[in-house]
């Protein structure tokens, strides 16, 4: 069984609610993001192109019912990657932008469970968004007392 | 029975003076009072050749102008069960609102007196009158009820990209009378032909159209057209095919980035497009060899996507049949030359008199 | 005149990486003061009692708001200086030339003296922004080359600026964008193709969102998305005007680079002008081949943007229907849609190919 070990990458102080440390961990670059006191880690490498995806800008997810219509969600909880401006999802690593890519796929209909709409995606799903191929490489990341804690 | 069906022909207006009698005279009087014998369209120079092929150019009248002469060397001699009649006579670029909204009820009804009901084959797409999408949308919902009239014709050098929200008067009244929008090229704006001025070479306007449509299907797409109007079908009509992949792949690739921007269109354009939008195939602008003429209609997708059309009276260097059609399945073929038409248009087989 | 590029001041690593040619990295002037220096007094004086009058609606010149700020550039891309993206020679090093190792790579300074409506003002600025080049770039990087900024709606006082320049060996282009008030082929941009030929440059033209003319024949879209992507349709437009107006018949020695306007339309534009001149060739009966010939012989194209095919294997088909002496790399550093040398095609490709794309193409054309 492959061993997990346990990098602090900061303290709780230096990464406040909204804000971001990207940590160079054992040669890796992971970006460190706090949303409302809760914590997640993304590689700092974006799955399209290599980007620095972390460095990007957070934002919400614009998202629409009709023309005209815009609802902008979930503010501060998305990363664009500053190459080709993918959107991530911080908390989960998923990119919800690029399609289905396979050609054999195409035509697919996708039936979300009840279940799947109750997670974090239901908003995105309800939308009619659907998950790209795409996902960056997130790691478990807790608080310990003052310091924050990622676990590769 | 397999269909043969021509999605696009052009018939003429002969002379201004036949669309008198169903234009108030308010609007003949004015014509002959003020001088204007003619809105043909600059578009195509009479003299050139690929304006008309030598068959069509019968004496002195315009060549596309006489139902009989069109229905002979289209349908008889083409063997065309039903020919989709587009006019381009051109009422479009007027600038004189209500005189252009007289001058389309009056090319809609010589279309109906003069070529519908002189051939059960044709049937007509609606001209309307863009300067007003409102008054535009009433004369869709007057003309729709012929039944002959199966498309309402719009032209791609506009005021206005098409799928801007000032035009959706006409994309409404079309979804709600069950009719495509079809596409054509010519002038209704006052923009240049090109996004860099004025050409030269009637050959640069010619090639530019396929760009004009291209970027009407950009708009159309972009402003969320068809997620407004599910039902709604456009037919790109007289520019080519084989730009359609590379458009595709350009603005699939561009919406994964800048989708945040258009937040409506919720799935890959392509995807869209491919739902939504129909080419004809004349002129076919695709590759001489096979292979590659196969590989061009891989990358579009789907057979489905092309509809069979002559172009008459145009003269082009290639037919549908010797560049693309011969390369197909028998299958795909009756597709092309009929099957997707009849669905599209809802034709049915009863209409039908060969 | 300055001395030649080859006399770098400053000490160049040695290349670590593939030996690529970027045929497309912005240098970018830090601002209209960093151009001062360089602009004789009649027009520093103009400059400050008048200043910048181009045909954009705003102050800022911008129609569309691209996607990030400094004209669509990489949020990662901004120097510890503050200064603009594309400004600071040395976080160019560090973060393109240096990280890919490339060897050379080719500055398309952006700066748009060719909008002002005050012609010579524009031409002034033009010379200043490549005087600026020289001091500022050529002559601090030997591994740097230039292209030469024109006010080209003023074709006259472009090949003024284009003989002046082109002494300067570390110039080896001069750079238009594919947005004119008429299509580049017309009689009145001449002058600036015979000095260009003369010289020995090539033209290059690059991507820009401009005010003069709408971006579609059916007026302007609403979005950026739609400038971006029908941006093409303005490439294929210019190439078709210099085709058929006979401008590489007339200059037979002059090449045409097409910078960042993508390359999947190219194939279906040649079937498309070589169908019609069957028929419609009475009309330019001044052309001696056929339109795509013209294409093969005297035209590059750059692959940033790349093509995305939905089927990546018909990136290599497209890449032989191009040609593959046509395709020259870039990367556009440092804008928005950088292509990484290393992650830009989809497929990967034949060794062979990939030395003719990433520098082979390139080094033999622009005689690097």
């Amino acid at each position: 069984m492959k061993t997990r070990r346990v990098f602090v990458v900061g303290t709780a102080e230096e990464i406040p609610p909204g804000t971001s440390k990207i940590a160079n961990i054992e040669g890796r670059s992971v970006g460190v993001f706090n949303i409302d006191g809760e914590y997640f880690a993304v590689r700092n490498t974006c799955p399209h192109a290599s980007g620095p995806l972390c460095q990007g800008v957070r934002s919400g997810m614009v998202v629409s019912k009709e023309p005209g219509h815009y609802e902008y969600i979930r503010r501060g909880e998305f990363i664009r990657c500053p190459w080709h401006q993918w959107e991530f999802d911080i908390r989960t690593g998923q990119s919800w932008f690029d399609p289905h890519k396979s050609r054999v796929r195409r035509y697919d209909v996708r039936v979300e469970t009840g279940a799947e709409l109750l997670t974090e995606d239901a908003e995105l799903v309800r939308a009619g968004l659907e998950k790209g191929p795409y996902v960056a490489e997130t790691y478990p990341v807790t608080r310990d007392g003052e310091y924050v804690v990622v676990t590769l | 029975m397999t269909w043969r069906i021509d999605c696009d022909v052009h018939n003429a207006v002969p002379d201004i003076s036949a669309l008198f009698a169903y234009l108030p005279t308010r609007w003949s009087d004015y014509c002959v009072e003020h001088g204007v014998d003619s809105l043909a369209p600059n578009y195509y120079p009479p003299n050139m050749a690929f304006t008309a092929k030598p068959e069509a150019r019968t004496g002195e009248a315009e060549p596309g102008s006489d139902a009989a002469v069109v229905g002979k060397q289209v349908l008889d001699e083409g063997e065309i069960d039903i020919a989709i009649l587009n006019c381009l006579y051109a009422i479009q670029p007027i600038h004189n609102e209500d005189w252009a909204v007289a001058m389309a009820r009056a090319v809609n009804d010589w279309q109906a007196a003069h070529w519908l009901e002189v051939d059960n084959r044709f049937r007509a797409s609606i001209v309307v009158p863009t300067q007003s999408p409102e008054r535009a949308a009433e004369e869709i919902h007057r003309a729709a009820e012929n039944r002959g009239f199966v498309q309402v014709l719009l032209l791609a050098f506009s005021e206005m990209p098409l799928g801007r929200r000032c035009y959706w008067p006409i994309f409404q009244a079309a979804a709600e009378n069950g009719l495509p929008v079809g596409v054509h090229p010519g002038i209704a704006g006052a923009n240049p032909l090109l996004p860099t001025g004025w050409p030269s070479y009637c050959i640069e306007d010619y090639a530019a159209a396929s760009g004009a449509m291209q970027s009407q299907l950009v708009s159309l797409v972009c402003e969320g057209a068809f997620q407004k109007y599910a039902t709604l079908k456009v037919v790109m009509l007289e520019s080519g095919v084989s730009w359609l992949p590379s458009l595709m792949w350009r603005l699939d690739k561009n919406w994964k980035g800048l989708r945040r921007e258009i937040p409506w269109v919720n799935e890959p354009p392509s995807t869209v497009i491919r739902d939504h939008v129909r080419f004809t195939v004349a002129p076919f602008d695709g590759p001489e060899r096979a292979d590659e003429v196969l590989r061009l209609v891989d990358q579009m997708g789907s057979t489905e996507l092309l509809l069979y059309a002559s172009d008459y009276p145009h003269w082009h260097h290639r037919d549908a049949e010797t560049s693309l059609l011969r390369h197909l399945s028998s299958e795909e073929r009756a597709k092309v030359t009929g099957g997707n038409a009849a669905e599209l248009y809802r034709l049915d087989a009863d209409q039908v008199v060969r | 005149m300055a001395s030649p590029v080859t006399a770098a001041s400053s000490p160049v690593p040695e290349s670590t990486g593939v030996g690529l040619i970027d045929c497309d990295v912005h240098n970018v002037v830090p601002s209209d003061a960093a151009l001062r220096p360089y602009l004789p007094a009649k027009w520093r004086s103009y400059a400050e009692l008048v200043g910048s009058r181009t045909y954009s609606p705003y102050v800022k010149g911008y129609r569309y708001p691209k996607v990030s700020p400094a004209g669509g550039s990489r949020v990662d891309a901004w120097p510890s200086s503050g200064q603009l993206p594309g400004s600071d020679l040395d976080f160019m090093r560090e973060q393109l030339l240096d990280q890919y190792g490339v060897d050379r790579a080719i500055l398309n300074c952006l700066y748009r003296a060719a909008e002002q409506r005050n012609e010579e003002y524009g031409a002034a600025l033009a010379r200043a922004v490549n005087e600026w080049q020289i001091e500022n770039w050529l002559e601090r990087d030997s591994r740097l080359r230039a292209s030469v900024t024109v006010a080209f709606e003023t074709p006259d006082l472009a090949a003024t600026e284009i003989e002046r320049a082109a002494q300067h060996p570390g110039f080896v282009q001069v750079l238009l964008f594919p947005r004119t008030k008429e299509p580049l082929g017309r009689r009145r941009y001449w002058p600036l193709f015979e000095a260009a030929a003369r010289c020995g440059l090539p033209v290059g033209i690059h991507f820009a969102s401009t005010t003069v003319t709408p971006i579609t024949s059916g007026g302007w879209p609403s979005y950026y998305i739609e400038d971006h992507t029908v941006m093409s349709m303005a490439f294929q437009a210019q190439l078709t005007s210099l085709i058929m107006e006979g401008v590489f018949d007339r200059f037979p020695d002059l090449k045409l680079v097409l910078i960042e306007g993508g390359f999947a339309w190219v194939p279906p534009l040649m079937w498309r002008l070589d169908d019609l001149y069957h028929r419609m060739r009475d009309e330019v009966p001044h052309l001696r081949r056929l339109p795509s010939e013209y294409v093969r012989d005297q035209v590059k194209i750059t692959t940033q943007p790349m093509e995305e095919p939905e089927n990546p294997r018909h990136l290599l088909d497209l890449i032989e229907q191009v040609g593959r002496q046509t395709l020259m790399f870039s990367t556009d550093y440092p804008h928005w849609d950088f292509d990484n040398p290393r992650r830009a095609f989809q497929v990967k490709l034949p060794k062979d190919l990939s030395e003719l794309i990433m520098r082979e193409n390139a080094r033999s054309f622009y005689r690097l």
